[in-house]
């Protein structure tokens, strides 16, 4: 019965939420090599503590949200949208930004 | 005549009023604030119930939730309640209670024959016995054996009560009304915080109620009247009775049931019989208090045997007699704080057994002055009694270093027919180990105390290990008060107050380490660890011979812990048995994790309200009424309900399948295709988001058209079908199939939020904005043209793949040339509020062409004789190249989701089952789907699996039986003849191998 502090709602219970997956893997470039690939769809650590995980708010704002968690306690440290934790949408959403 | 065992006065009874109740059929009294157990107890029945294994005679060990042999069934039929605690039911007027588990009754029972062969049905004994040989003597003999062993019966009615589920918020949940729970709840309470104090059984109190000692110069009862008062009257504070606390959850939730109506015959108009409620906490103070752990010697599980503090309880609380001569067990000094209340009950007490050598002088003045023999250095070595207690050997022992010792003289027998124990107190540790709070040991205590909780949860009180009346109001007064400052209210303990505690019950001389007595010198009895799971010191023995040795493997080996009560009062006991057969100390042993739900919690109050036609939503599309209305037979597609067929007079669901599919390929047919999803996607970079999102083109396509577009997955796997049309150069309406219509929306809006998010494009559901409906058959194009006006629907306006806007009965309309069915077909989409009026129209324009509405079976057939693929082939493990879709695969585009895994060698492999049609060679035999495809008509392994066969259907078009599979080596094989094969119901058919499009292979009838 965890609580995930929405960015755009509040603090919402889980049911509210689906639950994706690891957040840190980055989609590879198009053309990267099959064993990055292979990586990205199949390879997941499993961390013991802090921890990066993609949840989305299916029955509130349907915003994907990169929510830290501590896999050890269960502990809901912060959760930001995934437009900003997202490592792919570093570079654009910093060019973005600066225009 | 009645109540032969309840005292003339006291209790906290209304002796006004009497209450009737039945026990295996006869008729007994009690009053209003009796338990079922008290009332029994006060009617001088002793014999409860039968034990689990060996139906032994069992009776009231204890006086709360803990109660290990006292279960009941309360009531009957639908209502009908097994394995109820006769402790904690409360007596109702009419209330009807039976033992359970013993044949032909109670008093004789065919079972108690397993009890003469007891040294023969040691742990594991039924698995090794009759699992040992083969599997199949198992299955035999487990019908008996789950007779001969067991509980009672639930009801095999539907439940007739309804149940609520709360969801609450708190600064300050106090589990546990004892003294410290009180204090706790007063102290936040009088600082303002919002305050729910939960209690477990009908009354506060807790152990004030009943062990005579005095606070703030009042009587423990009237002091608790007077703080409940007091909480009552303000209106931060909940006062929740009859309410367990079962389980602590992450985030601080805490789930609690509350027993509404348990107490009456049947829940009131409008009541539920019981509420969950799922407490939403700030702070939580845990004052659940203890309980006393017995002592283990042979036979003593004789109804008669009871703990010493339950004997208290009936006495004082319940103004029952749980005897008329007691001998009292103890190996500490506070136990002798009980005898007061016996012999106010006017128990004779024989003697105390003390096996220290040397208890505190203390109380053994007390018991002097009280008249009663006090035996040092004795222990009881066996009870004796056949259904009731008779009396008990007493013999000289010298204890051991470990768990026991030994004897050292010869036995001496007591009659009695009350034998108290009394070895010490389990702190109950549940819920603070529920929030993976630690224990430790307390050497002094001899039992496990709560350490450190990682949640900051405080343990106040017994619970706590602290069992004076003047700590137990310190720490809960402290407690309450942190747990407001916690939560910004300002807030001090009050002052303590004075305190008389019961003479005795403050330990002065150490308590001595015995759990379990040796066995005694001559044999017979056996030594019950765990009483309701019938585990005996010797199965621990046993389990720590054959290796089971680890805490978590000898419960699970031996059952110890395992019952209704989770071996409340038995797991210490048994921790301390094996780890003085180890050689270990109790926590070097450790003890089993404590897992929800503390006590046991009805599925009805978990369920709640989701149950029946409200387990989960239904969706009904906006043309649902016309579907009732007509006679459709409706059925369940995940949450929708949608029309299955139309019946004519006379018609099966085969005949009126065959004739609604047989009526679209010669006229026309509506159906609803209202539950297809439908997303609007709309941005500059719409198209390229398209791109990526199909694996084939959707940039060229022109605006006005629409194109059948394949989804996959990262992993190369196809993701779902539909078609989607360009409404606009920035502007796109995409349809997904009714199943993965959620699935589809959060993977777009995953792929535009996480992936892409440079992509300046926005999606939104629309699937319940629109309703829709697919006019198909030869006949179609007239129907229409019929019934819209403001555009044309002639070939040359309206193309295959294109799409329109006008007006059918004034309401505007898109229509999209697209078929399921294979035939010349269009798509209807209007605002949902209108498809009524639509529907209608276009049944009334298509009088004269015989148009007919047809339903999701006909649906089938269609789109199976066409050979489309759907849910059955897009199954998760299939490639576009499997469904015969690989030619739709872009190869100029330089990513799509799904375009680098799809390239990895093992889709490439020859062998990998594609899309086949199949028909049975003699043209007539049913094919049922799920078979698997060989190439033999032996069946004998080894067998090679050639394919599977995923949707049939029988053609009233064609005439015959047609399927489609997914065949190793696919479209090679065509006319190659093979044999499906459907073990479970031993079915073969010899089929041939067709191209899986079975109508029209050209699309002539599509295009028109």
């Amino acid at each position: 019965m965890l609580r995930i502090p929405c960015p755009f709602c509040g603090p919402r219970d889980h049911s509210e939420f689906s639950y994706l997956g690891d957040a840190t893997v980055t989609r590879p470039e198009a053309e990267a090599p099959l064993d990055e690939w292979f990586g990205y769809v199949y390879l997941r650590d499993n961390p013991r503590g802090r921890h990066r995980e993609h949840w989305h708010h299916a029955q509130g704002c349907r915003q994907w949200l990169v929510v830290e968690r501590d896999t050890l306690t269960h502990e809901i440290l912060g959760a930001l949208p995934a437009r900003e934790g997202s490592p792919a949408a570093g570079p654009a959403a910093g060019k973005d930004a600066a225009e | 005549m009645s109540q032969p065992f309840r005292l003339p006065a006291g209790g906290a009874l209304d002796r006004s009023r009497e209450l009737r109740f039945s026990f295996d059929g006869r008729d007994y009294r009690g009053h209003p604030g009796d338990t079922l157990a008290s009332a029994l107890l006060a009617n001088g029945v002793r014999l409860l119930g039968r034990s689990f294994k060996y139906h032994r005679p069992r009776g009231l060990f204890s006086a709360g939730p803990e109660e290990p042999n006292a279960l009941v069934e309360l009531r009957s039929g639908a209502r009908r309640e097994p394995n109820t605690r006769a402790t904690v039911a409360e007596l109702y007027d009419g209330l009807a209670a039976a033992s359970q588990h013993a044949w032909p009754s109670l008093r004789w029972d065919v079972g108690a024959l397993n009890g003469l062969a007891a040294p023969f049905i040691p742990a594991g004994f039924y698995y090794k016995t009759f699992m040992g040989p083969t599997r199949r003597a198992w299955m035999v003999y487990e019908h008996f054996i789950r007779k001969a062993a067991g509980l009672g019966r639930a009801a095999r009615e539907p439940d007739p009560d309804r149940y609520e589920k709360r969801h609450g918020f708190c600064d300050l949940l106090v589990v546990g009304s004892g003294p410290a729970g009180l204090a706790a709840a007063l102290a936040a309470g009088r600082a303002g915080a919002r305050v729910v104090l939960a209690e477990q059984d009908f009354r506060l109190g807790g152990q004030l109620l009943s062990n005579g000692e005095r606070v703030g110069g009042k009587s423990g009862p009237d002091w608790v009247a007077a703080v409940e008062a007091e909480l009552a009257s303000l209106p931060n504070v909940e006062i929740l009775t009859r309410t367990s606390a079962f389980g602590l959850y992450d985030g601080r939730v805490a789930g609690l049931v509350e027993r509404v109506a348990d107490h009456k015959p049947e829940p009131e108009h409008g009541e539920p019989r019981q509420r969950l409620h799922l407490l939403r906490c700030g702070e939580i103070v845990l004052a659940a208090g203890a309980i006393e752990r017995p002592l283990v010697f042979a036979n003593n599980d004789l109804p008669g045997v009871m703990l010493a503090s339950a004997a208290r309880t009936y006495a004082r609380r319940y103004a029952a007699r749980a005897g008329t001569r007691a001998v009292l067990f103890a190996s500490h000094d506070a136990a002798y704080a009980e005898l007061p209340a016996l012999l106010e009950a006017d128990i004779q007490v024989a003697a105390v057994i003390d096996p220290r050598p040397n208890g505190s002088a203390s109380v053994r003045e007390l018991a002097r002055d009280l008249g009663i023999e006090v035996r040092s250095g004795q222990a009881v070595a066996r009870a004796h009694g056949g259904r009731a207690l008779v009396g008990v050997e007493a013999a000289p022992f010298e204890a051991g270093t470990g768990a026991g010792g030994r004897w050292t003289g010869p036995a001496d027998f007591i009659s009695c027919d009350l034998l108290c124990v009394a070895g010490g107190w389990t702190p109950t540790l549940h819920l603070h180990s529920h929030s993976q709070g630690k224990t430790v040991w307390d050497p002094r205590l001899l039992t496990f105390r709560p350490g450190e909780n990682p949640q900051g949860h405080r343990s106040v009180g017994a619970c706590n290990g602290s069992f004076t009346l003047s700590t137990c109001l310190a720490e809960g007064f402290a407690a309450g008060a942190a747990a407001a400052a916690a939560c910004g209210f300002e807030a001090s303990a009050p002052a303590l107050p004075a305190t008389v505690p019961e003479p005795g019950a403050e330990a002065e001389a150490e308590p001595l380490a015995l759990f379990a007595c040796p066995k005694p010198a001559s044999r017979g009895g056996k030594a019950f660890v765990d009483i309701q799971d019938d585990v005996a010191v010797s199965d621990i023995g046993l389990a720590e011979r054959e290796g089971y040795r680890s805490v978590e493997h000898l419960k699970r080996y031996t059952t110890l812990g395992m019952g209704t009560d989770q071996g409340k009062t038995a797991n210490v006991n048994g921790l301390a048995v094996m780890a003085e057969l180890r050689g270990l100390t109790v926590p070097e042993v450790g003890h089993t994790t404590f897992r929800p739900p503390y006590t046991p919690v009805t599925l009805g109050a978990l369920g709640g309200r989701e149950v029946g036609r409200a387990f989960r939503p239904v969706r009904r599309t906006p043309l649902h009424d016309w579907h009732l209305r007509n006679g459709a037979v409706m059925v369940e597609a995940g949450l929708w309900l949608r029309p299955r067929y139309y019946p004519k007079p006379g018609e099966g669901l085969f005949e009126a399948q065959n004739r609604e599919a047989k009526h679209v390929r010669r006229a026309v047919g509506l159906s609803d295709v209202s539950t297809l999803g439908k997303i609007d996607v709309q941005g500059p970079d719409a198209a390229a988001f398209l791109d990526r999102v199909y694996c084939n083109t959707f940039s060229s396509l022109p605006v006005g058209k629409a194109r059948y577009g394949l989804m996959l997955r990262e992993d190369g796997i196809v993701l779902d079908d539909g078609t989607t049309t360009r409404l606009s150069e920035t502007r796109f309406f995409m349809t997904t199939t009714t199943a993965e219509a959620a699935a589809v929306m959060a993977h777009l809006e995953f792929l535009l939020q996480a992936v892409w998010p440079e992509l300046r494009v926005n999606v939104a559901s629309v699937t319940d904005q629109w309703a829709g409906i697919a006019v198909a058959g030869p006949r179609s194009r007239r129907l229409l043209e019929k019934a819209v006006e403001g555009c044309p629907v002639d070939d040359a306006a309206l193309p295959f793949m294109g799409v329109a806007e006008g007006r059918i009965a004034g309401v505007p309309v898109r229509i999209f040339r697209i078929s399921f069915s294979g035939e010349r077909a269009y798509e209807v989409n209007v605002a949902a509020d209108h498809g009524p009026l639509v529907w209608e129209a276009l049944m009334e324009a298509g009088k004269e062409l015989e148009v007919i509405p047809y339903g999701l079976e006909a649906l089938a057939v269609l789109r199976i004789e066409k050979g489309h693929v759907a849910g059955p082939e897009i199954d998760g493990r299939t490639t576009p190249e499997d469904l015969g879709l690989g030619r739709m695969v872009s190869k100029k585009k330089a990513d799509f989701v799904g375009r680098r895994l799809l390239g990895r060698e093992g889709f490439d492999d020859p062998a990998r089952p594609r899309l086949v049609g199949l028909v049975p060679t003699d043209g007539r035999t049913k094919i049922a789907a799920g078979s698997i495809l060989v190439g033999q008509r032996d069946l004998h392994p080894p067998i090679e699996k050639l394919g599977h066969v995923t949707s049939v259907t029988w053609s009233e078009n064609l005439g015959k039986p047609i399927a489609l599979a997914f065949l190793s080596g696919g479209r090679e094989r065509l006319g190659q003849k093979l044999y499906a094969a459907y073990p479970l119901r031993n079915r073969i058919v010899e089929v041939e191998v067709t191209p899986s499009c079975f109508i029209d292979p050209e699309g002539e009838r599509l295009r028109g």
